[in-house]
């Protein structure tokens, strides 16, 4: 065999192998489309426009409380969620470096419940918060801040190595949406149109020690200084969910930081400022206080989007109309949502039509 | 670090690429750098260990080398001067000069070993016999890290040092060779015990790419991690299910039991083995094999001749025959001789010798008296073996059905069972214990294990077995199809397409099927821990 013929014959077979690798880890890894859909939301904002003037970021509290189409009905506000499951600060922080390499939004809005997880959580919750990033520095630092001790960065780079093991537990959703998932999502926001009031829910039991880890604190301080670099408005918020219990210690050290730097601080769990948010606990969860269903995120929404538009002159951009194309698409979608959650609410008992 | 350390593994690709872009001249300094680096993962302070080794060996055998050239200087000097028992007697005294040096070497360096890994457990065993007689007293038991591999390369550089005494072959005159023999990386986890003949060369001769070789050593290495990380690691949850709940799992469950560690333990050992001589290949470094296909062996003395060969024959090379011909064992055949009778004296060299030789093998496998007793049991079925072999012989010549391939079958069968047994003593944690366990197998009566789905509750769930059972079967397969030469060279020769095909299959194979990452608990290779 020639030389030429040798080397040619060694790539053809190492790419080879590296091609079909790359097509069995595709297979192997989770769809995400029935169960656990919330492992789609950090991909899925790759696939939509990248005009937003309000960034949320956090976790659950927030693709789960606020409404992007409400505001934007409502006020002509673009806005997106980049949240995940148990979305850690450090998670948080690098998003919003991963997003601002796509757009620059007026105002980032950030959830602080994830200020009391000072070091890496669940390998499950990092999967869903990272592998969907795209790849770029931001990524790699986030996955170097969360990971726990079993996992290692290489899985990452070859998700094969972390989802090999599923090859006994593939369905039809691996092989349906092997060349990509379908669009689930409403700019970040996850729809729940079920109702489940919130009934004795528990209180936070009493804590050791309430105060934040020195973590957590440092990254809140890079998220504000990215933020000021940018010119970007952060507003600090807690979620109206009832549950995990927010303790007044936590509460307190937040107010003392937004007050000393000087930035808003919204407590959503405010008696007050619930009262000028309607939010019935009775009707406006899905699942006893955790989470609102759309009711529930619907009037969050309208009254946050009138903060915002009143206090960061945020315009109506209803007007415009490529923005309001992408928007008509994603309110038409979302519609839909609710008008088949309810149906199969009506048919079936719950809102998957199971 | 272990093979399957992703560290391991992206180091290796990396070793391998730059071993092919750097000049002849310096590739052996480069696997030198890369073995340093590769122990010094395993922990820093192992190196000091290693040092003292290939230091003193280095010296000693040069000093004996040294001392022999001057011994035969002197007699040459004196050829015409002195006579046949002259020249004899200074020859002998030579020898037993040098012999002091290497008494020396070996007395360090097994030294070393005996205080790191049978310190703590010699004076467990004092403090117990002190208080056997009543002693109060204890002595303090400090307990060492066993460095990675220390019994290997300890066993291979001291195989060195006596066949230089021997004047086999020339010391080693660089020491930083010397240090690649003692430190060579892929030797260090499970082996072989090369000898410095077979090794020395392909490690210094700096061998260029050629495909053929290199894609033969890939396809060696993964089908090593194929047994490993497929099969071995995969049985690993049951194996440990069932030696750690002794209460619970008894009976068949220890007939079971013996069938998963057989498997845990020819897939990792092998594995790893394969894995060792397939980055040799890819290196051009001609590595000994250390496997036989033993689960064909028809007895045990035949298993023993292929299963770990290299430490079978560094035994019997470096302790057995020694043993057998030193000055006491010749006192003893010829006192017994005279005293015992003709036949007695004939054997009980040979008994002695055998009996010695399996209570250091099993003290080399651990300390612990499981080791020592599964030792002593394996010297006691090979000595009964022998002994009965006239009778099989008588058997064989009767019974024309004895001799046919389902016997032979029968034979391997029973054989790999009896290995199975003896290796009981491997598994469960003390020496009581294993009798026990092994009694519950004739009076606990549960056969229904093997059906009603108790086996699904070790930790191995239906694709578990699937893979298991489809494994076994690719490894018969293979085991059968390689009496005949190399499967993969015959497949190179035949269709490089096939065997490129073969590759990528395997690597897929290992990927997917592999019981790695999270989910798994990542083993060690068992036979690292010697």
């Amino acid at each position: 065999m020639g030389k030429k013929k040798r080397i040619f014959a060694g790539l053809a077979t190492v790419t080879s192998a590296v091609v079909l690798l790359a097509a069995v880890q595709r297979l192997l890894q989770p769809k995400y489309m029935s169960d656990v859909v919330e492992g789609n939301l950090i991909a899925s904002y790759y696939d939509t426009g990248k005009d937003h003037d309000v960034l949320f970021i956090g976790d659950c509290e927030c693709y789960e409380n606020f409404s992007p189409v409400e505001m934007w009905r409502d006020y002509g506000i673009s806005s997106t969620i980049r949240g995940s499951a148990q979305q850690l600060i450090w998670q948080s922080y690098y998003l919003l470096e991963d997003t601002l390499r796509y757009e620059k939004p007026d105002v980032v809005v950030f959830n602080v419940l994830s200020m009391k997880y000072g070091e890496p959580q669940s390998e499950a919750y990092n999967r869903m918060s990272i592998e969907g990033m795209r790849w770029s520095k931001s990524k790699v630092n986030c996955i170097k801040a969360s990971m726990t001790e079993e996992e290692s960065f290489l899985s990452y780079v070859f998700p094969i190595l972390r989802y090999h093991s599923r090859w006994s537990e593939l369905t039809a959703d691996d092989f349906k949406y092997y060349f990509g998932a379908e669009p689930n999502f409403f700019s970040g926001y996850y729809l729940r149109a079920d109702a489940k009031p919130a009934e004795n829910v528990p209180k936070g039991t009493p804590l050791i020690d309430y105060s934040f880890s020195e973590n957590c604190w440092n990254y809140l301080d890079k998220m504000m200084s990215l933020c000021a670099e940018n010119n970007i408005q952060l507003v600090l918020i807690k979620a109206p969910s009832l549950y995990p219990y927010w303790y007044e210690e936590w509460d307190e050290q937040i107010t003392e930081y937004a007050e000393k730097y000087h930035l808003p601080y919204i407590n959503f769990l405010d008696p007050s400022i619930q009262e000028q948010t309607g939010i019935d606990y009775a009707a406006d969860t899905y699942d006893g206080g955790l989470h609102l269903n759309v009711y529930g995120a619907e009037k969050l929404s309208r009254w946050f989007g009138a903060y915002l538009a009143e206090r960061y002159d945020l315009r109506d951009r209803s007007g415009e109309s490529k923005l309001a194309a992408e928007w008509d698409e994603i309110c038409a979608r979302y519609d839909a949502e609710i008008a088949r959650q309810l149906k199969n609410l009506e048919q079936y008992g719950n809102v998957k039509g199971e | 670090m272990l093979f399957t350390d992703s560290i391991f593994v992206i180091g290796l690709i990396l070793l391998c690429i730059i071993y092919f872009l750097v000049p002849k001249r310096f590739r052996w300094m480069l696997l030198l750098a890369g073995s340093i680096g590769f122990y010094a993962y395993s922990g820093p302070l192992n190196l000091i260990y290693m040092a003292v080794t290939a230091l003193s060996t280095y010296l000693i055998t040069l000093r004996m080398e040294k001392m022999a050239a001057a011994a035969k200087e002197t007699v040459a000097a004196h050829k015409s001067e002195w006579s046949r028992d002259e020249k004899k007697a200074f020859k002998e005294k030579a020898k037993s000069k040098r012999f002091r040096w290497l008494v020396l070497c070996l007395v360090l360096n097994f030294g070393m070993l005996a205080v790191v890994k049978y310190g703590a457990f010699t004076l467990r065993n004092i403090n117990t016999v002190i208080g056997w007689f009543g002693g109060s007293k204890r002595l303090p038991v400090k307990h060492f890290l066993l460095p990675m591999g220390m019994s290997f390369y300890l066993f291979q550089t001291m195989g060195y040092a006596i066949d230089v005494y021997r004047e086999k072959y020339p010391a080693e005159k660089n020491f930083a060779r010397l240090g690649l023999f003692v430190s060579f990386f892929p030797q260090l986890i499970q082996g072989p015990i090369s000898r410095y003949d077979d090794l020395a060369k392909g490690l210094y001769a700096g061998n260029g790419y050629d495909p053929k070789r290199v894609t033969l050593g890939v396809q060696r290495i993964l089908w090593g991690y194929f047994k490993k990380v497929c099969l071995a690691d995969r049985v690993m949850p049951a194996v440990t299910a069932l030696i750690s709940n002794t209460d619970q799992h008894q009976g068949m469950y220890v007939l079971m039991g013996i069938l998963y560690y057989t498997l845990r333990i020819y897939a990792d050992f092998t594995g790893g083995i394969d894995i060792t001589i397939g980055i040799g290949q890819v290196l051009g470094i001609p590595i000994t094999e250390n496997f036989n296909r033993p689960f064909f062996s028809k007895n045990i003395t035949e298993y023993w001749r292929r299963w770990h060969i290299t430490l079978g024959t560094w035994f019997k090379d470096y302790l057995f025959y020694p043993i057998s011909v030193c000055q006491p064992m010749l006192k003893l055949s010829k006192w017994s001789r005279e005293k015992l009778g003709k036949n007695v004296g004939k054997y009980l060299p040979v008994y002695v010798s055998t009996i010695a030789v399996w209570f250091v093998t099993g003290l080399w496998h651990g300390a612990a008296w499981n080791f020592i007793v599964w030792g002593l049991m394996n010297a006691v079925v090979i000595l009964i073996s022998e002994r009965l072999t006239p009778l099989y012989n008588k058997f064989h010549k009767k019974y024309a059905w004895s001799n046919t391939r389902a016997y032979d079958g029968f034979m391997a069968l029973r054989t790999t069972f009896l290995m199975g047994l003896l290796r009981m003593f491997d598994c469960y944690l003390d020496v009581p214990l294993t009798f026990k366990m092994f009694g519950t197998m004739f009076y606990k009566w549960n056969p229904q294990i093997l059906w009603d789905g108790s086996l699904m509750k070790l930790g191995l769930s239906k694709p578990d077995y699937l893979v298991l059972g489809v494994g076994i079967v690719l490894l018969f397969t293979a085991s059968m199809l390689g009496r005949r030469g190399s499967v993969r060279e015959r497949l190179y020769d035949k269709s490089k397409l096939l065997s490129c095909c073969m590759t990528v299959a395997l690597l897929l194979i290992v990927v997917v099927f592999g019981a790695y990452g999270i989910g798994y608990d990542s083993s060690q290779f068992i036979y690292n821990q010697f």
